[in-house]
């Protein structure tokens, strides 16, 4: 299938993509890899998962059309084309989420040149993986109370304080992270650092999921030095930038590379097959009308994202410019958790089955998938955040703070 | 096949859509809408409320050429395709008005579906300015093309057609008829003597609705024999995107003035929208009235550019119309809290075209029926 509306330099980029993804699919590893980036611990599926990003990298699949200074492959309006044919192919998913998604944006937005230059070539290679620093055993959702210490001495600040929920904070070679260098302003007293995680001031504890996954973990930081050319922007300019990442973690960023796994698309596939092949009552669940309306209705609001996506782009028809991006993370988590909650409803009593059952459905593919659809629905963010941030920012209602 | 990536929103639609979208602002519509409604409030007693129809404002769009958007240019029409009329179907939602446009874009993509000589002859009228109305269903309201309860005999209609919209402000009805091969659809002339028009009591004060009964009633076909319900058929998905376009646009009203109303009504020393229960619905609404929009434009796109998904389309546009237009109907006028509920309040008038809209052509249950039919 081609597409119309595409360039001829577009439409053969995307000729090449499939092309290229199709020759170059890995083989699976020996033992299945989790169902996301964030659940990744061994060691193994790091090496198998790091070789697939560098190889996707030199492709000109990611930053595929930042410049080449930056490590960019200098094409333009090729991004998209790549991040929607990795997703289509079926391929893993990219290690180096949080460097993608979130610290090439951040950079790029508040970001000095030789930051840019310095840091974003390795995350495109995933030779550095990294991770997020924001959040602490008191601050979550209410991020900006944030209490880790910075103090600076002569060219360098010392770090204090712990963080929690660090996903990939026991590969990641750099946190973006976020310490207080003044007490007395909670929203402008925070500073914005590159921290390096290999050396003494840092020990990483792991934490364990209500799945028996891990993939975040607690980060202590006991004088941890960082030094003053790793701040991004102003000194007490740490909330500003701290908005460029999260924006970016809520999907309304820029973009280098695809970071998710399945496309939501492809999981509505699986689940209306699974109808198919349930039988219930004597008949197929696909054939009882209760059930059909229920997975018809989330189908019908996993098309609406796809056109939303699109609408988003349309300065006459989007109502604004952020109405529709920051509804992205909230929406895409809570349609991809029904579609769960159905897919257990359609399995009945055998969703009890889990991975390592060898009865198991999937091998247990939707009880796991159902409990960590929580991470999207809490992290970032949790939902009941963004439909403050989604009231205020963008319909202007009066601000709960 | 796909659509284009900007919906086929070119300039020429975008300026239509502004140019009919400033027109009805400075139409006050539902201002001109009030004084039809005052003193009708009673159910129990009086006679039925006199349909509003602000003939000026139909001859101003007749002059605008917006009736004649989607005739095709051999029958002195724009020429243009759904997604044009789609557009200006959102903005007629938006401002709730009472007119027979809404079924004259209808009309015009069943008579291009028909594709006959009659049918192209009336497509000439309708260019002129002749306004036409659907007479389709039969006593339970179901859209499958054989529940009309009328019959066609030597070129007379007889009997009674259920729900048809806008009966008052047309001049020719498209009716749908039993003949010997299956189901055809006519043209009948309204004002003949032979046909009679009831006026329904309707919840919604932006329509009129009544019950048409043929006393063999002249009737020439606009169909090939036995080819009405194919032409409904295919001209289905056109249907459907119109009528889910009307409450797209009447849901952006109903959020905006809740969400207006959340900036300016205090309560608790804070304005109420402050509140997350408050707060948290509107922003649903937001997400819901976005997911509908979405799919109304991909819907009209589809059928434009793509037409072997424009079924499937169109049901994933009502189906999402359908469950909107409830939800904000239903949140809109719980967060206006008692001032809501008055008879006073424009958020009542939006509420019952949505309660209207939503079972028109098929509610969101149906089209996901038929959905799940092409999964
Ligand atoms: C799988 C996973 C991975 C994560 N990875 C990272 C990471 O890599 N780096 C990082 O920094 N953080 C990470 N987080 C942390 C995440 O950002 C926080 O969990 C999140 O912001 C919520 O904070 P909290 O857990 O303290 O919950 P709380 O803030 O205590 O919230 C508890 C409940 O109260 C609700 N609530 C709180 N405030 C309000 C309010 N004002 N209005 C309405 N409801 C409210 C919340 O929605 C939630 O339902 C991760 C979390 C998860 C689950």
């Amino acid at each position: 299938m081609s597409d119309k509306t595409l360039s001829t330099e577009q439409a053969e980029f995307q000729a090449f993509c499939r092309a290229w993804l199709a020759e170059n699919k890995p083989a699976p590893h020996s033992t299945p890899l989790p169902q996301a980036a964030y659940e990744v611990t061994d060691p193994s599926h790091l090496t198998y998962l790091t070789e697939w990003q560098a190889k996707c990298y030199e492709a000109g699949l990611i930053a595929s059309d930042l410049p080449k200074n930056y490590g960019g492959h200098g094409m333009t309006g090729c991004q998209q084309i790549a991040s929607t044919e990795v997703r289509a192919a079926g391929v893993p998913y990219f290690i180096n989420w949080i460097g993608l998604g979130m610290a090439v944006p951040t950079l790029l937005e508040c970001g000095t040149e030789a930051q840019k230059e310095t840091f974003l070539p390795p995350i495109f290679s995933a030779e550095h993986i990294w991770c997020q620093g924001f959040s602490e055993p008191g601050a979550g959702s209410d991020l900006a109370s944030l209490q880790a210490s910075a103090v600076k001495e002569g060219d360098q600040w010392v770090i204090n304080g712990s963080k929690v929920w660090t996903s990939l904070g026991h590969f990641a070679q750099y946190m973006l992270l976020l310490a207080r260098q003044d007490k007395s302003d909670k929203y402008g007293g925070i500073t914005y650092f590159l921290a390096p995680m290999d050396q003494p001031g840092i020990t990483v504890k792991p934490i364990h999921k209500m799945t028996g996954e891990s993939g975040f973990n607690e980060v202590f930081l006991d004088n941890a030095i960082v030094g003053d050319h790793l701040r991004v922007g102003n000194v007490g300019d740490g909330w500003k930038v701290a908005m460029a990442t999260l924006t970016s973690e809520r999907g309304a960023g820029v973009g280098v590379g695809a970071v998710a796994g399945e496309s939501p698309m492809l999981v509505m596939e699986q689940v209306i097959q699974l109808a198919k092949d349930t039988r219930r009552n004597g008949r197929r669940v696909w054939d009882d009308p209760v059930w059909r309306d229920r997975i018809v209705k989330v189908y019908e609001r996993t098309e609406a994202s796809l056109y939303n996506g699109r609408r988003a782009r349309i300065k006459a028809l989007n109502g604004g410019a952020m109405r529709i991006p920051l509804q992205g993370k909230l929406t895409g988590s809570e349609i991809s958790q029904s579609l769960h909650q159905i897919a257990l409803g359609i399995l009945g009593l055998k969703s009890s089955l889990y991975v390592g059952d060898e009865n198991a459905p999937a091998n247990g593919k939707w009880p796991l998938g159902y409990m960590n659809t929580y991470t999207g629905t809490i992290s970032g963010g949790s939902s009941e955040i963004q439909r403050n941030i989604l009231g205020e920012r963008v319909l202007g209602l009066a601000k709960s703070k | 096949m796909t659509t284009p990536k900007d919906f086929g929103f070119n300039d020429d639609i975008n300026m239509l859509k502004d140019t009919y979208a400033k027109f009805l602002l400075e139409q006050k519509t539902i201002e001109a809408l009030r004084p039809s409604l005052s003193g009708t409030e009673d159910p129990y007693h009086g006679a039925p409320r006199q349909a509003f129809f602000d003939t000026q404002n139909w001859q101003k769009t007749v002059e605008l050429g917006m009736h004649a958007v989607a005739i095709p240019e051999a029958q002195g029409g724009i020429g243009m395709g759904l997604v044009a009329a789609t557009a200006i179907a959102e903005e007629i939602g938006r401002s709730a008005l009472p007119t027979p446009l809404s079924n004259n874009l209808i009309a015009t993509f069943l008579l291009r579906a028909a594709d006959t000589q009659p049918a192209q002859k009336l497509l000439e009228e309708m260019a002129e300015g002749v306004s036409v109305g659907l007479a389709l269903y039969g006593e339970d309201g179901s859209l499958e093309a054989d529940s009309t309860d009328v019959q066609a005999r030597d070129g007379k209609l007889v009997g009674t057609a259920w729900y048809v919209t806008d009966a008052q402000k047309c001049d020719i009805l498209i009716v749908a008829a039993q003949t010997q091969d299956g189901v055809d659809l006519f043209r009948v002339n309204r004002q003949a003597a032979t046909v009679s028009v009831s006026p329904d009591r309707i919840v919604d004060l932006t329509r009129d609705q009544a019950g048409v009964t043929f006393a063999s009633s002249d009737a020439a076909p606009l169909t090939e024999q036995g080819q009405g319900a194919n032409c409904l058929n295919n001209a289905l998905p056109a249907l459907l995107t119109l009528t889910a376009a009307d409450i797209a646009g009447a849901a952006e009203w109903q959020l905006q003035a809740t969400a207006d109303y959340a900036k300016v009504r205090q309560q608790f020393e804070r304005p109420i929208g402050f509140f997350q229960a408050v707060k948290h619905p509107i922003v649903d609404m937001m997400i819901a009235v976005d997911e509908t929009r979405s799919l109304v434009y991909q819907a009209a796109a589809a059928f434009d550019f793509d037409p072997d998904d424009a079924a499937r389309c169109a049901h994933l546009a009502k189906s999402s119309a359908s469950d909107t237009a409830e939800f904000c109907a239903n949140r809109s006028t719980q967060l206006h809290g008692g001032i809501g509920f008055t008879w006073e309040a424009d958020v009542q008038v939006y509420h019952k075209r949505q309660m209207h809209s939503q079972f028109m052509f098929g509610d969101g249950i149906w089209q996901r029926e038929r959905l799940a039919d092409l999964l």
